[in-house]
């Protein structure tokens, strides 16, 4: 028996210690070690689930995409709102905007040394309008004359509205009027992808074409892709032949998919993360006061709300609607609860460079008891007490929801539940219109008001309120041929009002993007988009001090 | 005939098991010990809410997060919410003469709301999930055993198969299956926590039944002529109590814990309703913050497993017929 | 024994066959599918989802098609992470989560059975009340505690470990010893039981008269009877630890193959889940078969009764 008892250990010991020497064979670098050696560790979130750029449709993917890839204009280190030329040096419009030419430059080329020329443009095009692509953002290119069409298959390729005049030149044909097209397309779904990489090792639309590995993956940005191991991290490194490679000043960027805030909190404090995703709920205020200068706050183009299902009972009264707009005291959720800077939102467009936003839901509990009692509820009696918020579960939420469940019952005397239910059945039951309201957000795709206002339009696919209006809708598509940018701008904001004005969506706050970042990182750029750009930010030596020193410097 | 036979049946051990067990459960000091401070959790948190003046659920957003022992001055409006009549106001104010100020003994969470009052609401939760859902996998687990055991051969393979097949199955399908089936409520959780711990109690069960079964005082009564659900409920099945007991103080802890690791998944209790793991999952997410947060609920909660587990200990020493005679 | 063992066999894969059957229409049941996400897809692209992996085909259809790819040992690919096998994604996760497992099986043994055993010989003495209060540590708080517990104590003030991830020959320390705390508690109460059983039985006193020394009559005669509980509870309970803990792998971030059970529920990734339902089945009736083996050779009595 002990004899049996002790082999069982040894086994298991033995077992256990080779499959550690197997198990751990990673490097893992300090904050300080990759300040030296230029590498950038940031936390991504969460792990890409398509490394192909034009499959990508999350964050994630995204911020990997701006270090590997480039498109025909990137967005100014500047201004959030201009861009700067990237594979294309120059472009002009025609006269009334519809018409845009692309001047590539010559010393663009793919990592593998292959000159990007404009054919490669509009075959990456066509291929994000092959709806066997599955892209879904290949909608975004509906924007081309014919994209639409192309796209269901009822026309052939040579009539999409893109074409390559010589090897240089890129000729592209929009729908209508667009003053702000190098805005839209800085967007990756309007990058370009190496054809001749694709082609070599797989088919076009298979899924499991393997290009996008490492090894494999050809890219054109200021990054190539150097190693993934999937749940672990990836990195990317520098790309010598990137047309502006004096520029870049770092060697290397490895993303991380740490999902939660607290452990990323605790890795950063380790001195093993460069930049953080998100900082815990619970200790912005303190990190505010005692290391302002390591946390970095920004207010984000996007915004966090509440969409009502206005086919449910008593939501279908837009007085009773608009009285739940008017009874949510927003400073009062940012002041208490969310504590970063937030800034509470009173339409649906947050603040933008040039666009004046409509400021409907002032917190008026007033004038909100006042449409109670017309809808018929005086201090909430006879009000059903059956309704619920839909929300998945993070701590933003459930806070978010607990306080506005507790002013609804203050200022209005109406009970409503919370229904918690896991992400995908939330999203689910939006989509079916099952809810009675449901706790959502939007970020923005491009710096233009249009990514708020247009998703709300009749059977729109994100609008999931049941809200329709004909005004609204006109408005709207008014809007999309407006070539002067001044007046496409006024009719969106009437959009805006109309929509705000039927209280279908009750905007909350406008977020912002709060991280931790360490001493070493140089030009973090905050951007209203959060994307990085990467072939500006840099590193120092040893990092200068900091607030954190006693935590960050101690290993 | 028969009647007869169960009389002398129950009339010898009724009497020899029960009494001894008592009486050796006295003499257990700690175990005793832990069933008083278990009586004493169970009442304070059932009874307690009457005496806590703070609602559960009512939040105060400028007293939020503050520690211990924080006084606040209340006003007829916030005495009204937190469940108090206006007549009491006036009588306790004595028309503005008297302010009135009550102190947050544990302090107040992230929402300004009363850590006492949730974390006594929270037991009530915790508790009731705990005791119901062992109270289900005691049942359906016992009856399941004992008839796999009892019945053995063939049966015994097909009913233990099944066992393992419904182990196999992914719980969290079966749990977000329910809370989108039905609206989600409390009792839901009951019945999928049940519905998976019985399979452990059956395994056990069983094991110790097909011992039994072939021993000589069921073919007795087999030969008696009674029927097997008698045989198992009247004979065989107060000769398991033992481990039964055991394994279900060990379900309730377990219970708990996976009733806490799925409000950490966000599948457990609705909010703002509480239980013990819905706060300390808060608990644990603030801990550097707010202190007071993580220690209140997490010392009820481990002061209850603890003493489950030696009030458990107990009971199993106090069964055990063998050791009678030490 | 050989006819147990073949018996044995073919209900396993009876059982293997029912799991399947029973996970595939049941994930198909629950509300929302693999292609919901925060912002909507337009229904061509959802179109051309569906068609990809095979979901516009009559569900009898999939089951077969399913049913005939497992057969061929052909996981298929994941239907969340595009152009990943579910093959590789088990490949890559399982070694981490068996290694943590193993560790904190280690981790459980080495503390609950001494404690256990320590408990029973000095029965309702302070000594058996404080090895047993040692033992409960580990379950008195939920691992979303302990685990953020240990890392702020040993990671971020001693520096000892890394506070998270997979990278250095260490990082196996926190999370076997906030796992097999958990267990330590449950095998310190077995043992306890089993042995206090053991040690009234009448061959312990027989020892006793013979007049061998305690530790011998413990280690000798007592532990083997005393160990079945541990081992019913433990054969089960062993594809649970190695097949790793979403929590655990949460709050270290590591890289390992719980997380996998849970989040492809949450994703109704439908390929994913089944590959993971499947390996865990296919480990659960596997332990289970050599746990009523193991406690035939305890316990002679029982022996494949």
């Amino acid at each position: 028996m002990p004899a049996f008892l002790s082999r069982c250990l040894t086994a298991l010991a033995c077992g256990t210690v080779l499959l550690f020497a197997g198990g751990c064979s990673d490097d893992q670098i300090s904050a300080r070690e990759g300040a030296a050696k230029k590498i950038f560790l940031i936390n991504n979130r969460s792990e890409p689930r398509f490394l192909d750029l034009q499959r990508a449709n999350s964050t994630a993917e995204h911020q990997i995409n701006l270090a590997l890839f480039e498109g025909l204009v990137a967005e100014s280190k500047n201004s959030d709102r201009d861009v700067e030329p990237g594979v294309a040096e120059r472009w002009e419009p025609n006269a009334d905007k519809s018409v845009w030419t692309f001047h590539i430059r010559k010393n663009a080329m793919w990592s593998d040394g292959v000159p990007i020329t404009a054919h490669d443009v509009v075959w990456s095009w066509r291929r994000m309008l092959m709806k066997e692509l599955g892209s879904e953002y290949s909608k975004m290119l509906f924007l081309l004359k014919n994209g639409e069409a192309f796209y269901q298959k009822k026309v052939p390729a040579e009539e999409l509205g893109v074409r390559a005049v010589d090897d240089y030149t890129l000729e592209v044909a929009l729908v209508g009027p667009t003053p702000h097209y190098p805005s839209i397309a800085c967007h990756t779904s309007w990058w370009m992808v190496p054809r001749h990489a694709i082609e070599k090792w797989g088919g076009i639309t298979d899924v499991m074409n393997p290009w996008f590995e490492p090894g494999k993956m050809v890219s054109n940005g200021p990054f190539t892709l150097k190693r993934y191991t999937f749940r672990r991290y990836l990195e990317t490194e520098r790309n010598p032949r990137y047309w502006d490679a004096a520029t870049v000043k770092l060697d290397g960027v490895r993303f991380y998919a740490i999902e939660s805030d607290n452990t990323e909190e605790r890795i950063f404090r380790r001195g093993q993360l460069h930049a953080t995703y998100n900082v815990p709920l619970a200790k912005i205020p303190d990190y505010m006061r005692d290391h302002p200068d390591v946390i970095s706050n920004q207010l984000n183009l996007a915004i966090r709300l509440y969409r009502v299902n206005i086919a449910r009972g008593p939501l279908k009264d837009v007085r009773v609607r608009r009285a739940l707009g008017f009874s949510l005291d927003r400073q009062s959720m940012i002041d208490n609860i969310l504590r970063a800077n937030e800034k509470p939102a009173l339409g649906i467009v947050p603040p933008m460079e040039g666009y004046e936003g409509v400021k409907e839901f002032r917190f008026d509990p007033a004038e909100a008891k006042r449409l109670m009692a017309e809808a018929g509820f005086p201090d909430g009696k006879g009000f059903p007490t059956n309704l619920n918020i839909l929300i998945s579960k993070s701590e933003v939420a459930v806070q978010i929801a607990e306080a506005v469940q507790a002013m609804w019952k203050e200022h209005l005397g109406i009970s409503v539940g919370i229904a918690s239910q896991d992400y995908t059945v939330y999203l689910t039951s939006q989509q079916q219109k099952d809810y009675d309201i449901a706790f959502g957000g939007w970020n923005a795709d491009y710096y233009d008001p249009a990514t708020f206002v247009d998703m709300w339009v009749t059977e729109g696919g994100n609008n999931h309120t049941n809200w329709s209006s004909a005004e609204f809708d006109k408005l709207v598509f008014d809007a999309t041929q407006c070539a002067d940018a001044e007046k496409r701008l006024k009719i969106l904001h009437d959009a805006e009002a109309v929509a705000l004005k039927d209280a279908a969506v009750l905007p909350i706050y406008y977020i912002t993007r709060t991280r931790l970042i360490h001493p070493a990182v140089k030009e973090w750029q905050p951007r209203a988009l959060d994307n990085r750009l990467w072939k500006y930010m840099d590193l120092i030596s040893p990092p200068p001090p900091c607030s954190m020193d006693d935590e960050l410097k101690r290993d | 005939m028969t009647a007869t036979a169960e009389e002398i049946d129950d009339s010898i051990r009724g009497r020899s098991l029960w009494q001894d067990a008592w009486a050796r459960l006295r003499r257990n000091r700690l175990a005793v010990l832990c069933m008083v401070l278990l009586t004493g959790i169970i009442f304070t948190c059932f009874i307690g809410p009457w005496f806590c003046p703070w609602n559960p659920e009512i939040q105060n957003l400028k007293l939020r997060a503050t520690p211990p022992g924080t006084m606040e001055t209340l006003t007829e409006a916030s005495w009204v919410n937190h469940g108090g009549t206006a007549e009491e106001w006036r009588e306790l104010t004595n028309g503005g003469a008297n302010p009135q100020k009550r102190r947050h003994w544990f302090g107040t969470d992230t929402l300004g709301r009363d850590l006492l009052a949730r974390t006594l609401r929270g037991g009530q939760v915790s508790l009731m999930v705990g005791l119901v859902a062992t109270l289900v996998a005691l049942i359906i687990g016992v009856a399941y055993g004992a008839a796999a055991g009892y019945a053995g051969g063939r049966t015994d393979d097909i009913m233990m198969r099944a066992v393992d097949t419904l182990r196999a199955l992914p719980f969290m399908i079966f749990v977000i299956l329910l809370t989108t089936m039905f609206e989600k409520n409390l009792l839901l959780i009951f019945l999928a926590i049940g519905a998976v711990e019985w399979l452990t109690m059956a395994r056990i069960v069983r094991a110790q039944v097909l011992g039994l079964a072939r021993q000589e005082f069921v073919d007795a009564a087999r030969s008696l002529g009674l029927q097997p659900g008698r045989i198992i409920f009247r004979h065989i099945v107060p000769n398991v109590l033992g481990p039964v007991i055991v394994y279900a103080t060990l379900t309730v802890p377990a219970v708990m814990l996976l009733e806490a690791g799925l409000s950490f998944l966000g599948l457990g209790v609705q909010a703002p309703d509480s239980s013990w793991g819905t706060l300390i999952d808060d608990g644990a997410t603030n801990m550097e913050s707010f202190w007071w947060l993580l220690v209140f609920p997490s010392a009820f909660f481990s002061l209850t497993l603890f003493c489950l587990n030696f009030a458990g200990d107990g009971l199993r020493d106090a069964l055990d017929v063998k050791s009678a005679k030490d | 024994m050989l006819r147990f063992t073949l018996s044995r066999f073919i209900q396993s894969i009876v059982v293997i066959f029912a799991v399947f059957t029973l996970t595939f229409f049941m994930v198909r049941v629950v509300k929302g599918d693999p292609f919901a996400g925060e912002k909507a897809m337009t229904p061509d692209v959802r179109r051309v989802m569906e068609t990809r992996y095979g979901l516009d085909r009559p569900l009898y259809e999939q089951y077969f098609r399913t049913l005939g790819s497992y057969l061929q040992g052909d996981l298929m690919p994941s239907m969340k992470y595009q152009g990943m096998w579910n093959a590789r994604i088990i490949a890559d996760s399982f070694p981490i989560s068996l290694t943590i497992g193993l560790a904190a099986l280690a981790v459980a043994l080495s503390i609950g059975l001494p404690a256990g055993i320590i408990a029973a010989v000095r029965r309702n003495s302070w000594v058996d009340y404080s090895a047993m209060s040692l033992a409960l540590v580990g379950i008195c708080l939920p691992t979303f505690v302990m685990g953020p517990v240990l890392a702020l104590i040993f990671g971020l003030h001693f520096r000892w470990f890394n506070v998270a991830g997979w990278f250095e020959s260490t990082d196996w320390v926190l999370p076997s010893v906030t796992m097999g705390l958990i267990y330590a508690a449950y095998i310190a109460r077995m043992t306890r039981g089993g042995m206090l059983e053991v040690l009234n039985q009448d061959f312990i006193r027989t020892a006793r008269a013979k007049g061998l020394s305690e530790g011998r009559i413990i280690i000798r005669h007592a532990l083997r009877g005393g160990l079945i509980p541990v081992v019913a509870f433990l054969g089960p309970a062993l594809a649970g630890i190695t097949t790793g803990s979403f929590i655990i792998e949460k709050i270290y971030n590591l890289p390992g193959l719980g997380q996998h059970f849970v989040r492809s529920v949450f994703d109704r990734d439908y390929s994913l889940i089944m590959a993971t339902v499947m390996l865990f089945a296919t480990l659960l009736v596997t332990v289970n078969f050599f746990t009523d083996v193991l406690i035939g050779w305890l316990n002679p009595r029982v022996r494949f009764a």
